[in-house]
């Protein structure tokens, strides 16, 4: 047999080494994130950062003239019942279309459903935040006779509407991976469906259930236009779902522009932008984890 | 036209599939242009052992060996070019496989990526191989159609014409006749027994009168350990050297 | 006459008769338990679809709202005129144009780099620690808000590579942003490809990437194909990571060229213009932002079809 030319030896050598370098590319560009975002808030952090201040109050004015105050306990706070409220929706109505999805479902109807959530979660987030002001706004107003309606509510109902698809699909995942030999028993010993899904099923898939509930916070929690549009400006802690907020991500969106480059204001955003990185990480992580266990896969 | 020299020398084989042990110790030598034939019932490490021969255990996840192997009397492990070797050594797996392209190039597949590019000589080995598969005739019409919508006995002719195509010094076949009908089994072991004047065949099989048909000499291979290893006349006959031998090819187990 | 199916006589004589009583008396082991088992699994059934179709009914809704609010705007001359007056008047040419931009140089950069890791870790990858750093990466690339990403293009590749607020620092931005959706639609696609073909390659003496190049990504294609679809569709929705490494406000371009941006300009974008015209944006006429919602909605919406219908197609014409 003839043997194959050098050049051609040469580039397979190459491209294995090209593609090697892509393989670890999503590394590279995570810890990119991370250390380019630290870096423009470094000085900040490292020089005149006050933890305490930070973590604890609900003083937010970073542009005021006399006295500068980083508190963003109500920022976490606004994100925090946003995120609460759109899973109390979003969690039961996912799984359940997912359960119903995957086992009471005949395929024509399957296939229907499932084009339908993927068209959902396509829809951009600007159009969600849209729909929140000229839809849900006038909604909230006339039906709860409420002063404003951007506010907990508006925003909690639109990030429920978008994190859906993402719990309906990992869900789903997590049921159709339960093996048919567990419902097979289960029908055999006299079970209907039902008592199959919620005695057999769901306790035999909690895990991947409670990682799809847990990459569904991650996407409410990092959503920033739809809640920049929908949930009002103000910088509190919310009593009621009534109440305007802000969270961590609109805060970032809706100032950096007017902060001047690397002041401290600008700093401080960066700051809050590895906060959020921090959180979605240890978020994804746990799922990961839950998910395939602490061995590797 | 067994020859005595040695094609291949296998000296205290041992593989590990994790903590399990496929084989363990295997020593036996496979002689030039013999037909060597290799029984044994499930699990006994006999496609392990053919695995080995070309080199495709590494891609095994979990995988270990020990031992040495010699073909022509050099360590394949160290062999310049592993890719070379498994020209060197063609393999037919039990369940046929037709790539999804066209016929010819299902065939032509292997010399391409030897590096021959020359339309005739491409045409020529296609046609060769094709019938010493005993698949020239059905297809030669159609060697643009698509490989992997011929029938299971085609496509397994179509896997032997693909392991001929580089011009193997040894042909390892591992239980290929599982998945075709017995006429289709009849013919390509006509082909066989063409092909054993020009190169040393491996023979796995759980067919044991296919070995009695086909095999100069045998292997008796159970659950990892070489039982036995004679003339096929006398592994068939009533007085192998192991009982074992003589109740497995009797049908009292397996 | 005895018409019980338990009559032995009874089926063998008048089979119809027999299949009639069996079918419309009591039913064999009927009990008041099983009958409310029954009545439980109708309702279970009942509100699982309730709450399936609770979320459907939404989308429709809002689609239907706005596509009617919109409607006395959109035409072509919407399309291909810039916005004048402010923004209030005329039509979306620039943040069209630049939309497209946007998404096709982002796509260029993202398709090589996110095909080629999928061909690693489907591939190449072993199964060790390291790999499976390599998925949480990606799992987290994915997970990234969208602003923490504006932050990162605008440290990254505003000011540290120094690219300043252009389309090419937005559209870095944005690539890396969507890699994940390519990586993992073409993991599918290259997992979908069985492993008896690789085998019989190796064992003619292939190498892998022999292999891969003549085997696995020609079969690959949809997924690689469904990936970049869908790339483009967030790739075009997209507003925060443009925000701040590149899209504006408002600049002016010539209509009707479609080479009216240079790749170190900043530019306009649809999603960022629904956003100024609906919040920035005083007395516009109500259509307006509609239009703007419409045509990113609809741009969205047929690109996904577009996937699905194109993942359909070739799946129906798969060659083995």
């Amino acid at each position: 047999m003839v043997g194959r030319r050098p050049w051609e030896i040469a580039s397979e050598k190459l491209i294995e080494l090209v593609i090697r370098i892509c393989g670890i590319s999503a590394v590279l560009f995570v810890f990119g994130i991370f250390f380019f975002v630290f870096r423009e808030g470094s000085d900040l952090l490292f020089h005149r950062f006050n933890f305490r201040e930070f973590f604890t109050s609900i003083e937010w004015y970073p542009t005021s003239q006399s006295h500068v105050r980083y508190g963003v306990l109500a920022l976490i706070a606004g994100s925090a019942s946003v995120t609460a409220l759109a899973m109390a929706i979003a969690v039961p109505f996912g799984l359940g279309a997912a359960i119903f999805i995957s086992e009471f479902c005949g395929p024509k109807l399957k296939e229907t459903l499932k084009i339908t959530i993927e068209l959902l979660a396509a829809i951009p987030s600007v159009v969600w935040g849209f729909i929140g002001l000229t839809v849900m706004n006038p909604m909230i107003i006339t039906l709860f006779h409420a002063p404003i309606g951007l506010n907990v509510l508006n925003a909690g109902i639109i990030l429920a509407l978008m994190s859906v698809p993402i719990i309906v699909s990992i869900a789903e995942d997590a049921l159709k991976a339960v093996p048919d030999s567990y419902r097979e028993a289960a029908l055999a010993l006299g079970a209907t469906r039902w008592q199959v899904v919620y005695r057999v099923l769901l306790p035999a898939a909690k895990n991947g259930l409670l990682a799809a509930v847990l990459l569904g916070v991650g996407r409410a929690v990092g959503e920033t236009m739809a809640v920049l549009m929908a949930t009002g400006h103000a910088v509190k802690i919310p009593s009621s779902v009534l109440d305007s907020v802000r969270t961590l991500t609109a805060t970032i969106a809706a100032e950096l522009g007017e902060a001047s480059m690397h002041s401290d204001h600008y700093q401080i955003l960066f700051i809050i932008g590895v906060l959020l990185f921090l959180i979605t990480f240890a978020v994804n992580l746990t799922a990961d984890l839950i998910v395939k266990g602490i061995r590797g896969k | 036209m067994v020859t005595r020299q040695k094609k291949v020398e296998i000296a205290n084989l041992k593989v590990w599939y994790g903590r399990h042990e496929a084989l363990k110790g295997i020593s036996l030598d496979v002689y030039r242009h013999e037909v060597l034939g290799i029984i044994g019932p499930a699990q006994s490490g006999k496609t392990t052992l053919l695995k080995v021969l070309n080199r495709t255990l590494e891609s095994v996840p979990g995988s270990a060996m020990e031992g040495t192997v010699k073909i022509d009397g050099a360590d394949i492990m160290k062999v310049d070019s592993v890719f070379d070797l498994r020209r060197k050594v063609g393999m037919v797996a039990p369940l046929p496989v037709g790539l999804p392209m066209s016929i010819f190039d299902n065939v032509a597949f292997a010399p391409r990526k030897a590096g021959i590019n020359a339309a005739a000589e491409l045409e020529a080995i296609v046609e060769r191989c094709l019938r010493q598969a005993a698949l020239w005739e059905e297809v030669k019409d159609r060697l643009h159609s698509l490989g992997s919508r011929l029938s299971g006995g085609q496509q397994q002719r179509l896997t032997i014409a693909r392991a001929l195509s580089h011009q193997p010094e040894i042909l390892c076949l591992d239980e290929f006749s599982i998945a075709i009908d017995p006429v289709t089994t009849m013919r390509i072991e006509d082909v066989l027994k063409e092909l054993r004047s020009q190169i040393t065949i491996v023979l796995v099989t759980n067919l044991v009168q296919q070995a009695k048909r086909l095999a100069n000499r045998t292997a008796f291979l159970l659950n990892g350990e070489l039982i036995e290893i004679g003339d096929t006349e006398v592994m068939f006959s009533d007085r192998p050297a192991s009982r074992q031998t003589y109740e497995y090819v009797n049908g009292l187990f397996g | 006459m005895n018409l019980s199916p338990d009559n032995p006589t009874i089926m063998q004589e008048r089979p119809r008769q027999a299949r009639a009583a069996a079918e419309s008396g009591p039913r064999f082991g009927e009990t008041r338990l099983v009958r409310k088992k029954l009545w439980a699994e109708a309702i279970a059934r009942s509100i699982f679809l309730l709450m399936a179709l609770l979320m459907i009914l939404p989308l429709l809704l809002i689609v239907g709202y706005l596509f009617y609010q919109a409607w006395p705007i959109l035409s072509w001359d919407f399309l291909v005129t810039n916005p004048r007056n402010g923004m209030r008047l005329g039509g979306i040419w620039s943040p069209l144009l630049g939309t497209i931009y946007l998404v096709v140089i982002s796509l260029v950069i993202a398709t090589p780099i996110g095909v080629l890791a999928a061909v690693y870790l489907n591939e190449y990858a072993p199964d060790n620690w390291f790999t499976r750093i390599i998925h949480l990466a990606v799992v987290n690339l994915a997970g990234v808000p969208s602003i923490v990403h504006a932050l990162f293009g605008l440290g990254a590749f505003v000011l540290f590579a120094g690219l300043g607020r252009s389309i090419v620092a937005a559209s870095l931005t944005l690539a890396i942003m969507t890699l994940p959706v390519i990586i993992a639609s073409t993991k599918e696609a290259l997992a979908s490809v069985p492993l008896s073909f690789r085998e019989a390659c190796w064992c003619v003496g292939a190498t892998r990437w022999q292999t891969i190049r003549a085997v696995v990504l020609p079969n690959a294609i949809s997924g690689i194909l469904t990936g970049i679809i869908l790339q483009v569709s967030r790739a075009a929705g997209e507003t925060a990571p443009i925000m701040f490494t590149g899209a504006v406000f408002f600049k002016a371009i010539k209509e009707g060229n479609p080479f009216a941006y240079g790749l170190f300009d900043q530019c306009m974008a649809l999603s960022m213009h629904l956003f100024t015209i609906s919040t920035q944006v005083p007395d516009v006429p109500k259509a307006l932002p509609y239009g703007i919602a419409v045509v990113l909605l609809a741009t969205v919406l047929l690109v996904n079809i577009l996937a699905i219908v194109l993942r359909v197609y070739l799946r129906s014409r798969k060659k083995w």
